[in-house]
This record gives C-alpha cells, sequence and structure tokens, in this order.
C-alpha cells in the first residue's frame, strides 16, 4: 500500500474525457513522478488530489483515509503540502512571516483567535522559521518582502513554506516551468537536497525530462488522461509506448 | 511593557500624550487673533476625532489589514447609537450599561452580515455589506419606527421608565455622575482651553481601542488577516480556512464601529438613521484611505482630518474672507473671494475632494507615507556628506511594509 492510492479516477469536462480510469499508488518515502504530454490529465490529476476538483469516479485515498470531498485547507491538514507553477507566495509579508504563517498553521490548525499573542514572542516558532530559512539559504533575506525576491528565490521560498509543515506528501506541480536553465539546476539540486536531508514523499508533475530523470525513483505516463506505463526512470528511458505517446505513431 | 516591544511602547505613550494634549496642541491661535477660527481645541469637535477616530481604526483592521471594502459600517454605527439611546430610556441617563450592550448587539449584528456577506469577495463582498446597510437604513427610517421613532429620530421622553433615575441623578449623559458635557475651562494668557470630561471619556476609550488594534496588529491573528489581503489560495494551501478569520475581522470592525455609535449617542443623546447612510459608510472609508489603510495611526490622522476640514472650512463664509483679503483693491479682492468661494463653506466638499484625489494619486500610502516621505527627506539631508544614495548597492526597494 503506498501512502497516496488513486483507484479508477474518472473526471469528464462537458464532452472531454480529462482522466479516465486512472489508477497510482505513490509508496512512502519515494520521489514519484507523473509525465505526459500537454493535455494528457496532469494538472486535472494534481487537482483531485487537493480538494480543488472533484473527481466523477474513483477514490482519492491518503494515509488511509479519503480526501474527495475535503476543502483544500482540510488536505494540508492531513499533510499534503502544494507547490505551484507559478510560486504562490505572500508579497505583501517579509519572507520570514511567508514562512512563520504555516508553521502557526501546523500549530494551531485551520483556524485560532490568537489576537493578544505576540508574533516575536512565540520564540519556538520563530526559531524553526529560521532554521528552515537557513536550510534553503535565504536567512539573510528574511527581511526581505516577499513580492521583490528573483524568481527562483520565490520558488525557494514557497518550498521553505511547504517544508517547514513537515508534510507526509509535497506535490510539486511543474516546479521549473519558465525557469531558466540556470534556476531549474539550483531547483533541482534544493530538491535533491530535500529528498537527502529528509523523510519525504514527493509527487513531481514535470515537463522537463533533465528534471524527471535526476529526482524521480518512479514515472507514471500519462497521456489523454490514462495512465501508460509506471517503471522506475531506466526503463521509461526506452520505452515503445512512451516515445509514441510524446512523439506521435509511426506511419506505416 | 503591556506586552509590546520597546518601540511600539515608545509609539503608543506618545499617542497617549497627544491624545491627553489634544485640547491644548488643537488650540494653537489666541481667541482674539484673526487664526483662532481654525482652532479645533472646542468639546463638540475633540469629541468626534475621538469618536471617528475609533471607527476608523475599527474599519482598518477588516479593510487595511483584510483587504475587505466594507461599504456597510455606518450599520453598525446607527445600532450602537440606537441601544444607547434605548438604554438612556430604560434605565437612566449613565452611559456604561448603553455602551456595555452597544458592542454587545452591533457584534451579533457583525456576525449575522458578515456570515452571509463574506461568501463573496471583492466588489460583491462590497455591494453586498452596501445592501445590508441600505436595508438597515431603510428599516429604522420607516419600518421600524415603533424601535427607532423614524425620521424624528430617538431621543429621551420625559414619560420614559428611567428606572435607575435617583433624585440627583444628572439629567444628561454621564459617566456615574462625571456629566459629559461638563468642562473646565482655563485663560491663560490669550488662549483659552477646554478640558471637557465627554472628550477625555472618548479620549480613553480612544486609546484603549488603539491598544488592541495594536495588539491585533502584532498578533500571530494580525499576520493571517494581512495573509489573507495577500494571497487567499496560498492561505488556503497552507491549512488555514480563511472564513472564519475574516468573519472574525468583521466581527472585531463591526464591535469597533458601535462603539463609536455609542459614543455618539454619549456625547449627545440621540439617535437618527441618517447615522446609517451610506455617505456615513463612504466616510470611514474615506478617512482610513486618506490616512493610510493598514497602518496603525493613518486612520486616526484621516478621522481627525476630515472632520477638521467639515467643520472648520464650513464656517468659513464669504464675511470671513472679505476680513482675510481686506488689505486688496477692491476689484482684485471681489476676484479672489470669488475664486475661492467655492472651496469654502458649503463647498467644503469640494476641498475635500480635491484633496482626497492628490492623495490618492501622489501618495498611494496616505498622509502616513507624507510624513515618512518627510522624515526620510531630513534624514538624508542630516546625512549630507554620506553617500547620496541610501542605498548603493541597488537592491530592490522594499514596498512599504503593511503594519507599520
Amino acid at each position: 500500500m503506498g501512502i497516496l492510492e488513486v483507484k479508477g479516477v474518472n473526471k469528464r469536462f462537458g464532452g472531454l474525457q480529462a482522466l479516465g480510469d486512472v489508477n497510482l499508488s505513490v509508496k512512502e518515502n519515494t520521489v514519484h513522478a507523473i509525465i505526459g504530454p500537454n493535455g494528457a490529465g496532469k494538472s486535472t490529476l494534481l487537482n483531485c488530489l487537493v480538494g480543488k476538483l472533484i473527481p466523477d469516479t474513483g477514490s482519492v485515498m491518503f494515509d488511509g483515509q479519503s480526501v474527495l470531498g475535503r476543502k483544500p485547507h482540510e488536505i494540508n491538514q492531513m499533510g499534503i503540502s502544494r507547490v505551484f507553477q507559478t510560486p504562490e507566495i505572500f508579497g505583501d509579508l517579509t519572507v520570514l512571516e511567508n514562512v512563520l504563517i504555516p508553521c502557526f498553521a501546523k500549530r494551531d490548525g485551520a483556524f485560532r483567535m490568537h489576537a493578544f499573542e505576540t508574533v516575536a514572542h512565540e520564540k519556538e516558532i520563530v526559531d524553526r522559521a529560521m532554521h528552515m530559512l537557513d536550510d534553503v539559504n535565504m536567512a539573510d533575506k528574511k527581511d526581505m518582502h516577499a513580492s521583490s525576491l528573483s524568481r527562483g528565490d520565490k520558488r525557494r521560498l514557497e518550498m521553505a513554506m511547504c517544508l517547514v509543515q513537515e508534510p507526509k506528501l509535497l506535490l510539486l506541480d511543474e516546479p521549473t516551468a519558465g525557469m531558466a536553465r540556470a534556476d531549474t539546476n539550483n531547483t533541482i539540486d534544493l530538491l535533491k537536497h530535500i529528498k537527502a536531508t529528509r523523510d519525504i514523499t514527493m509527487a513531481i508533475i514535470e515537463h522537463d525530462m533533465h528534471v524527471v530523470f535526476s529526482l524521480a525513483d518512479r514515472i507514471t505516463v500519462l497521456a489523454q488522461g490514462t495512465p501508460l506505463v509506471e517503471d522506475v526512470p531506466e526503463k521509461i528511458k526506452g520505452h515503445p509506448k512512451v516515445q509514441e505517446a510524446y512523439l506521435g505513431q509511426a506511419h506505416g | 511593557m503591556f506586552g509590546l516591544s520597546a518601540k511600539d511602547t515608545r509609539f503608543l505613550l506618545i499617542v497617549v500624550f497627544l491624545t491627553l494634549a489634544t485640547p491644548i496642541l488643537l488650540q494653537p491661535f489666541p481667541e482674539t487673533s484673526s487664526l483662532a477660527q481654525f482652532n479645533a481645541g472646542y468639546p463638540d469637535l475633540m469629541q468626534k476625532f475621538a469618536i471617528f477616530g475609533i471607527f476608523a481604526i475599527g474599519f482598518n483592521i477588516l479593510f487595511g489589514l483584510t483587504g475587505y471594502l466594507s461599504f456597510g459600517h455606518a450599520a453598525f454605527l446607527g445600532v450602537g447609537s440606537y441601544t444607547v439611546v434605548w438604554m438612556y430610556k430604560l434605565l437612566g441617563y449613565n452611559v456604561l450599561p448603553g455602551l456595555v450592550l452597544a458592542v454587545i448587539i452591533s457584534a451579533l449584528f457583525a456576525l449575522l452580515i458578515g456570515f452571509i456577506s463574506l461568501r463573496r469577495s471583492g466588489i460583491y463582498f462590497s455591494i453586498l455589506t452596501l445592501a445590508f446597510a441600505q436595508m438597515s437604513y431603510n428599516l429604522a427610517y420607516s419600518v421600524l419606527t415603533p424601535i427607532t421613532n423614524g425620521e424624528t429620530g430617538l431621543q429621551v421622553y420625559s414619560n420614559d421608565p428611567q428606572i435607575l433615575m435617583g433624585e440627583n441623578s444628572p439629567t444628561s449623559p454621564h459617566l456615574f455622575g462625571l456629566v459629559m458635557r461638563d468642562s473646565v475651562q482655563v485663560d491663560v494668557g490669550g488662549w483659552l482651553f477646554t478640558f471637557n470630561i465627554g472628550y477625555y471619556f472618548c479620549a480613553i476609550i480612544a486609546i484603549l481601542a488603539f491598544y488592541i488594534s495594536l495588539r491585533i496588529f502584532r498578533s500571530p491573528f494580525g499576520m493571517m488577516l494581512r495573509a489573507i489581503k495577500t494571497n487567499q489560495t496560498r492561505m488556503n494551501y497552507t491549512g488555514l480556512n480563511s472564513r472564519p478569520y475574516t468573519l472574525a475581522a468583521f466581527v472585531i470592525s463591526g464591535m469597533y464601529a458601535g462603539l463609536a455609535g455609542g459614543l455618539l449617542a454619549s456625547m449627545d443623546p440621540l439617535a437618527g438613521a441618517e447615522r446609517m447612510q451610506w455617505t456615513a459608510s463612504g466616510e470611514v472609508v474615506l478617512m482610513t484611505i486618506l490616512g493610510g489603510a493598514g497602518t496603525l495611526m493613518g486612520p486616526v490622522l484621516g478621522a481627525g482630518f476630515i472632520k477638521y476640514c467639515e467643520n472648520i472650512f464650513s464656517k468659513i463664509n464669504d464675511g470671513v474672507l472679505h476680513g482675510w483679503f481686506a488689505f486688496m483693491p477692491d476689484g482684485l479682492e471681489d476676484f479672489v473671494i470669488a475664486l475661492i468661494h467655492p472651496f469654502v463653506g458649503k463647498g467644503w466638499h469640494l476641498t475635500l475632494g480635491i484633496l482626497f484625489m492628490l492623495v490618492v494619486i501622489f501618495l498611494p500610502g496616505g498622509l502616513v507615507e507624507g510624513g515618512q516621505r518627510l522624515a526620510r527627506l531630513f534624514r538624508r539631508k542630516r546625512k549630507a556628506g554620506g553617500p547620496s544614495r541610501k542605498d548603493p548597492e541597488h537592491r530592490p526597494n522594499p514596498e512599504p511594509h503593511v503594519a507599520e
């Protein structure tokens, strides 16, 4: 049994079958990549995992509990954090505050009326956030406004915000989309560092094969809403079905 | 001190000092000078500064921190006023029971309106609150006449029960015998200072209100509210439910508004439906933006600024203008007065409108940003001889911090 079990998930938008009978199992402490050509249903699948979309049929079990019908914040509280294609951070807040908020969310739950406490007095939480910023090499930028960070740093910050919650599963939606080569390599290094330093399960949706093959333990190839193959990276590279999905069927 | 950092404590003490010294500070011109009409140190106006300061501080928690623009906060102001006057009618002229009840009732009212309106955000939220406030206004004006006394306004009559009224109880609003409209006047060589009990009562409550708002700004709760303003998507995907946070902010600001409304009726034992009209809701939006939304002091400055213009500019009529420009040749005098005439007296709204436009265009951070720019300018001048740019490394300029 994996930590995330997707069984028989179907999702239809009008006449379009976005997902057709998707089965997926993500094992604990592995990096599982989901790849596929444009329109393969990768993002739809991800949105079904985090509560943004509800599949028409099928089940999504995380850590033994169904996530279907739960709101995004409830799913996060179960232990799933998500990194977005374009970094979603609190732009008007400082870098440190950006990391403090998930710390509070982890300790106090979805809502708490802590109007008469003082952020600066929460030593334990501030220490934890600073430690996290140290870990992603951003401690010197803690007082900067998040909106003034570079694209690569925003991604780094978003990653820190997710990791500081110590999620059981980290979902990454094309973490290097639209990045320059140098930023992409930095992100890969960061992800490798994360993988090496903690027990974490990651599911990555990605376009960039370089990223996928340098990180993934297992790869699922999605095409037209259905998983084609699932295997270790070495086997995927030369798989005829994969080449067909990406390069189109050879006419002959 | 008081759970605040050293910097915030200093800030709070300055605010306390300024508030308590207002009757002196706002009376800079001797009574006999021609500038005496710019003096604002009379009880009626100072009470309004404190009361609308409270109203704007509360509104800022919703609009400045959380980013939800309510166009219906005057409804809570009205609810507060009606509650206090009803307590006068039923119990007696002591303001305390009325004020406590005003805060409670406006909180319940805000809970109901907030619960429904906060299902939407942005412009739809604003429209919903506006609709609720206009409904309240019309109800108060016509349908609920038995409770609100319709267009006459609610007031105390001699046949009201007033069960707590004793033989010697004061016959106007008071706090355990301290009558709100009593004042001590001190004449210091040409300057006349009025120390009014009502003003000091409002001022002490305003300081408390400011202190609570300062604590909220520095609390994890306040940080969550700012996070909601910035990015609700990230908020939800960080495991936080934004609905109860926004509702709490809405209720808190509603309670502030109810308190302000109650204080209005504590100074003057009347309550009318026009207090709930949308223009009153719009006024607090103007105050907050003019002063600086999301800043601690901004809303108070904005409230003071607007109330000052309303009371001082509107008093300047043609007679006063002729007095000022009497030194000019006749033709020129008439010309200058004709130019200024539309902007003063009944036309003071025109002045306010122009000032508002100037602030929004050139100082998006409000009067507070103006003050910060001036302070920066002075600091740079003092450092003449050093590097001319504050930041020789050309790092990106951080935007002004929302909670400063």
